[in-house]
């Protein structure tokens, strides 16, 4: 998968979670939390739909590399490589 | 908030879920245990609404949309809030498990018209029709709603809770004529002066039967109430049941009409009620009162009385 599939994959599920989620403004390089009205169980939705889809499993320790859409590419990219 | 019950659909869907998944736990979601906590539904209002008085809710079957509003009253007359908002709600369209236990104790309707098939108090009911619903009422002191003019629906006159401690499902006419009695005294009232009884009747015919045994022994000789049935036009919202139907019924008290109960094609002589409204609505000279009855699975029944409100 590529960085960019990566970040469209993100995306769709954040949409999935909050369907009046708007990305224009988004700033991949800032916390995804502080832009979206992302709760603490909205962020746990990704990591579980992440499981469900690829059967990655991601350790709590891992959570803040997924705090920005960039840092989720970076950290994700090896990971899905073969997908 | 009353419920019925509460967490049942999402732990269905949970279950189906892992199933999909050889039931390996770490595919069961993190939401399952703040989605079915009894406060959910009251707590999400908060949140929604930036609330920060107590919230909680009332288990009490299908009586617990009357429940809320009786423990409403009962914090208002203590001081404890200034306003509550009380009511009930009901996801039980979403449950297969509640579907399936109703056809499995043989209380699930059925018609080949989908809008015949709720016909309490009629010979040929053959059980209930589960609807999806909510309903929440506005309960202040009558200073404070005078103060913010408030438009004023009806004041919460009397109300009466208590149990068969009988039974697990079959109601118990005599206990349920005891909390009529109960709510009509603490109301300051006697039957005479009772204008709409919405009964409970759900359209099985053990509990029509029971209910109507109780309305017709208090209510003897009483002239001039009428009776009617708000599930044979809605279905049985269980835990929005209560609130519901006196939402259906409120309206009487500004254009006098009690709305029919409908689907009695063959009335049930067993449950003939005084003044049973049948068919089409009908136009009273004065509604003064109503007296909403709703009872619930494992021995609960409650009566709220509502009157019109009168400003001095």
């Amino acid at each position: 998968m590529t960085r960019d599939e990566i970040k469209d994959i993100i995306l769709e599920i954040i949409e999935d979670i909050d369907e009046d989620a708007d990305f224009d403004d988004l700033d991949a390089d800032q916390p995804l939390r502080d832009q979206l009205d992302l709760d603490s169980m909205d962020f746990l939705d990704i990591v579980m739909e992440l499981r469900k889809r690829y059967k990655l499993q991601i350790p709590e320790e891992d959570y803040p590399e997924l705090a920005t859409l960039t840092s989720c590419v970076n950290y994700l990219e090896p990971k899905l490589k073969d997908v | 908030m009353g419920l019925t019950e509460h967490g049942t659909v999402e732990t269905e869907n949970e279950v189906y879920n892992i199933s999909k998944f050889d039931y390996n736990v770490d595919y069961w979601t993190h939401h399952h245990n703040p989605r079915t906590v009894l406060n959910n539904p009251a707590g999400e209002i908060t949140m929604k609404f930036g609330i920060t008085g107590p919230h909680y809710a009332v288990g009490a079957a299908c009586a617990a949309g009357n429940a809320a509003l009786i423990q409403g009253s009962q914090m208002l007359r203590l001081g404890e809030v200034d306003l509550a908002l009380c009511g009930g709600l009901s996801e039980c369209v979403g449950s297969f498990g509640i579907f399936a236990s109703f056809r499995a104790q043989g209380a699930l309707a059925e018609h080949e018209e989908p809008t015949k098939a709720s016909r309490p108090l009629d010979q040929d009911r053959n059980g209930i029709v589960i609807s999806e619903g909510g309903c929440i009422f506005t309960l202040e002191r009558l200073d404070k709603a005078l103060a913010r003019g408030a438009k004023i629906y009806g004041e919460v006159a009397g109300y009466a809770m208590n149990s068969d401690a009988r039974d697990f499902v079959l109601p118990y006419g005599p206990r349920q004529a005891e909390c009529i009695r109960l709510a009509l005294e603490r109301a300051g009232l006697t039957p005479e002066d009772i204008s709409i009884i919405n009964t409970h009747a759900t359209g099985t015919r053990q509990g029509d039967v029971e209910e109507c045994k109780a309305l017709a022994e208090v209510f003897a000789g009483c002239s001039a109430v009428r009776s009617n049935n708000t599930k044979s036009i809605i279905g049985h919202a269980m835990g929005a049941a209560g609130v519901l139907e006196l939402a259906a019924n409120l309206s009487a008290f500004e254009d006098n009409f009690v709305h029919p109960t409908i689907n009695l094609d063959n009335p049930d002589p067993a449950c003939a009620l005084p003044g049973l409204v049948s068919g089409k609505a009908e136009k009273v000279e004065q509604v003064e009162t109503i007296l909403n009855n709703s009872f619930g699975m494992v021995g609960i029944n409650s009566v709220v009385i509502i009157k019109r409100f009168m400003a001095d």
